[in-house]
């Protein structure tokens, strides 16, 4: 007898159904699975047999064949134990066929019986929305996930018998409450900016760039709170609108980063190690995994000690930066990760970190090399450098100090004047803004467009940082409340500039 | 084209006895002697072997071949009969025979004129960072007065005291050790077209040759010729810079060295000039003094009246930076004060009072 049930493989961001077919006839017993499955589908066989018999089902004594269909995909990983048992016990005759045929099935199967937690189930019920299937059992772990959907019944079950019978018929049981997960892969809630003492100038910049989306390079000697500092970015900046948190969740449950729980509600923030390989960055692997840079799709990548990471790992950077998605061709498969991060980066100024200060001991030429492995194509993405240096006694006792609370409300206001401005354009920050844009949307007055020839002219930027300054001029005219940029706004984005990759401009006037 | 047919051929003989050269110094012949021979005592005193195929070659220089190349190279030549060769480098007996100008030779009529004052300021490529800033203040401050900064370009001290000039817009005149037409060392390409494209670069080689060993010290007394004070700013003990303030020495000039630390190695060569009764010098001022005379020239008054036009906020911001609060953390407690600080060193550095700096420290200029 035949039995045909419908599960999910996951297939970059996004789940293909995957048909499995059991079909179950006299002879020799046997137990064979097909379907170019991976050494967790083979073992699949065992945790299937001893699950059947642990639950009190009984277990054909027949020739098994098990066909993963389409057969030329690779399929990964132990969902299909789950779907493999429901087939066996459908073409066996200890299950109806009428509710398999609407439903989808996905989950991993212990000795005992027990339903396990699989990566991915977002990415799995949208399949199954798709495929207008009815509804999805999966673990219960998974089942808010799976319940972000709308439109489909989603059962959360514990046990191959619970997931009997409701395929028997039976009546789903409710959603369980909220899972504690493992460790969290957002920001940390508690963290808030009015624990920082000190810094209103790059507390300034943090505001600055939270408000248009801009790259920051926070520089400055080891242990003034560089990390710190970066680390309350998300505390400012708006929350994840319905549609963001959704990619999020999708990401980060494939990336097998959430244990149970519904929705990420904050911003992601990653901060991966400075010895991560280019692939760990922006995402690859025989079956193309995403990398930290989606991980903090719609959040913040933390760079710590930029200078440190690998120069193929920041090169690798580049299109992610540019585009704001990344493709990975492994074969003849081609995935695309969207990785539409902003970026924070911290360095110090030169190795000992002193630079400026009598006390730093580095020659011109190991300033130099530390720069040169600043520079390159992400330098030229970073529209705001702030130098950080040890904040005066005053500013360390002054009592007021801004709240992420305060400051995130005035970056949500510049942020929806951005996105008014922006309206049709597809865009939603300053930074997206590309230079025909900024002509379109930046517009100076007198004593602005003034300033901002004299600086070019002056050799104090480049044509590109010129660029990056109307962004930026841009972004804190729309902090300001004002429709077109003043030349103190430009001021301060030019107090505020970054460095050039290609031909420094601060580097070639250090000549 | 202005230089002699005997003067261009002295150069390409030069040019082709480099080598030679090369070889002579490691057998520990002086430079200078051989840079005074005639050139038929060269081939002999160098030609070894070589000897009559390198006469032949001389017999038949091709003045026309040598020019035209000097003009595919963009240059242009002066020798030692020209009226507008620098006068002052001529009273050394090893002048070179031609100069080869990259940028306009009117430029370089008016950067090493007989009255124009010049100065070299040299030293260690290896330099730290303050000695880095002392020679562009060196260079900011003589430029400002008019003095034209000699240097080298070579890494550290010489690029930081052209690059110092270059910041109020010149005179600078830059030596370099192999043709007037090659930038080097090639990572300062940057400051070469700036050089070349305001001021000048000169060389006394042929065009496109790459430096010897034996060109840098023979580069030296060309800067050292055309300095009426040669300064030195770090030096370690074994320094070509030290090549260069000897001979000044010899050419009767004065030296100059700035005191760095009794600790550091970087600095025992200029130490040591000082104890050896080299001037001490501090500063600009130190050197304009010098230069042209006490209380000649003034670094501080010509910017304190700029300074005393701005307007009053602004002037307290300089006052502040002038006074060691050189950064924002230093001048600011509040987001708003650091908002108005950030604009306002902005704004003074557009203006040419302030220079962003290593770590983001604000150099007071000029």
């Amino acid at each position: 007898m035949l039995a045909r049930v419908t599960t999910f493989a996951i297939d970059g961001l996004a789940s293909s159904r995957i048909a499995v077919e059991v079909d179950v006839r006299r002879g020799l017993p046997a137990f064979t699975i097909v379907g170019r499955g991976d050494a967790a589908v083979r073992e699949s066989r065992e945790r299937v047999h001893a699950a059947l018999l642990n639950s009190g089902f009984e277990f054909p004594q027949r020739r098994i064949t098990v066909n993963l269909a389409p057969a030329h995909l690779r399929k990964v990983g132990p969902g299909f134990d789950l779907a493999t048992a429901c087939g066996v016990l459908a073409a066996s005759g200890q299950l109806p066929l009428e509710r398999l045929e609407r439903w989808a099935v996905f989950g991993e199967l212990s000795l005992g019986g027990e339903l396990r937690h699989c990566r991915g189930a977002l990415a799995v019920a949208e399949g199954t929305r798709r495929c207008g299937l009815e509804g999805l059992l999966v673990a219960h772990e998974c089942a808010r996930e799976a319940a972000l959907v709308d439109g489909l019944s989603v059962a959360g079950v514990g046990t191959l018998r619970a997931v009997v019978a409701v395929l028997r018929g039976g009546e789903p049981p409710p959603l369980p409450r909220e899972l504690p997960g493992p460790a969290p892969a957002t920001a940390d809630p508690d963290l808030d900016l009015a624990d920082v003492r000190g810094h209103p100038d790059a507390i300034r910049a943090l505001t600055i760039a939270a408000a248009g989306g801009h790259n920051l390079l926070l520089s400055g000697p080891p242990g003034i709170g560089k990390t710190m500092l970066a680390r309350r970015l998300p505390s400012v900046l708006p929350a994840l609108s319905r549609a963001e948190a959704i990619t999020v969740t999708r990401i980060h449950s494939i990336a097998g980063l959430r244990g149970g729980g519904g929705l990420v509600e904050s911003r992601p923030l990653r901060a991966p190690h400075h010895t991560i390989s280019a692939p760990g960055l922006v995402g690859g692997g025989a079956l193309p995994a995403p990398g930290e840079a989606s991980l903090a799709h719609h959040g913040v990548l933390l760079l710590d000690e930029l200078s440190e990471f690998s120069r193929s790992a920041l090169e690798a950077l580049r299109q992610p930066l540019e585009d704001g998605h990344v493709a990975i061709v492994r074969g003849q498969r081609r995935v695309v990760f969207p990785t539409s991060f902003q970026l924070v980066a911290t360095t110090n100024p030169c190795p000992c970190g002193l630079a400026g200060s009598a006390r730093c001991r580095c020659s011109e030429g190991d300033v130099a090399r530390h720069a040169r492995k600043l520079s390159g194509p992400l330098l030229d993405r970073i529209d705001l450098l702030a130098y950080m240096q040890r904040p005066r006694a005053d500013a360390l006792d002054s009592a007021a100090r801004t709240s992420s609370g305060q400051i995130a409300d005035a970056v949500a206001e510049a942020r929806e004047r951005q996105a008014t401005r922006l309206a049709g354009t597809g865009l939603l920050t300053n930074a997206q803004l590309s230079p025909r844009l900024v002509r379109e949307h930046v517009s100076l007055n007198a004593t602005a467009a003034a300033a901002l020839r004299q600086a070019y002219v002056t050799g104090t930027l480049s044509a590109r940082g010129h660029e990056r300054s109307l962004r930026v001029a841009r972004t804190i005219a729309d902090l300001d409340g004002s429709a077109r940029v003043h030349a103190e706004h430009v001021r301060e984005a030019l107090g505020l500039r970054g460095q050039d990759g290609a031909a420094g401009a601060d580097a070639e006037r250090a000549a | 084209m202005n230089a002699c047919e005997d003067c261009l051929r002295r150069t390409a003989l030069i040019g082709r006895l480099a080598p030679h050269v090369e070889r002579a110094r490691r057998r520990h012949r002086h430079l200078r002697e051989l840079l005074t021979l005639t050139d038929d005592e060269l081939i002999v005193a160098l030609g070894g072997e070589r000897r009559s195929e390198l006469k032949r070659a001389h017999e038949t220089f091709d003045v026309r071949a040598a020019r035209a190349e000097i003009e595919r190279a963009g240059l242009q030549a002066i020798c030692r009969h020209d009226e507008r060769y620098p006068p002052r480098l001529l009273q050394a007996a090893d002048a070179p025979a031609v100069l080869h100008v990259a940028g306009e030779l009117q430029r370089l009529a008016a950067l090493a004129f007989e009255e124009a004052a010049a100065v070299a300021v040299v030293g260690a490529r290896r330099a730290g960072l303050d000695g880095l800033e002392v020679a562009r203040g060196l260079g900011r401050g003589l430029a400002a007065a008019g003095v034209t900064v000699v240097s080298g370009m070579a890494l550290g001290i010489d690029s930081a005291a052209h690059a110092g000039a270059l910041e109020v817009g010149g005179p600078t005149l830059t030596v370099l050790a192999g043709g007037a037409d090659v930038p080097y060392p090639a990572s300062k390409r940057g400051l070469y077209r700036t050089l070349v494209r305001t001021q000048a670069a000169i060389s006394e080689m042929p065009p496109a040759m790459a430096p010897w060993r034996w060109c840098f010290p023979a580069r030296n007394r060309t800067i050292a010729g055309l300095a009426s004070l040669t300064i030195v700013v770090e030096a370690a003990e074994r320094s070509g810079s030290l090549i260069t303030a000897e001979l000044a020495q010899e050419l009767g000039r004065a030296v100059g060295a700035v005191p760095g630390p009794v600790t550091a190695p970087r600095c025992a060569g200029s130490n040591a000039l000082l104890r050896d009764g080299a001037l001490v010098i501090r500063d600009a001022q130190d050197a304009l003094d010098e230069a042209l005379g006490i209380g000649v020239a003034s670094v501080t008054a010509t910017a304190g009246r700029r300074a005393a036009a701005l307007e009053p906020p602004l002037r307290t911001l300089l006052r502040e930076v002038s006074d060691g609060r050189d950064t924002v953390a230093a001048l600011a407690a509040t987001p708003a004060q650091a908002q108005a600080a950030l604009a306002g060193l902005a704004e003074l550095e557009l203006l040419g009072f302030l220079r962003r700096g290593p770590g983001g420290r604000y150099l007071r200029l000029g």
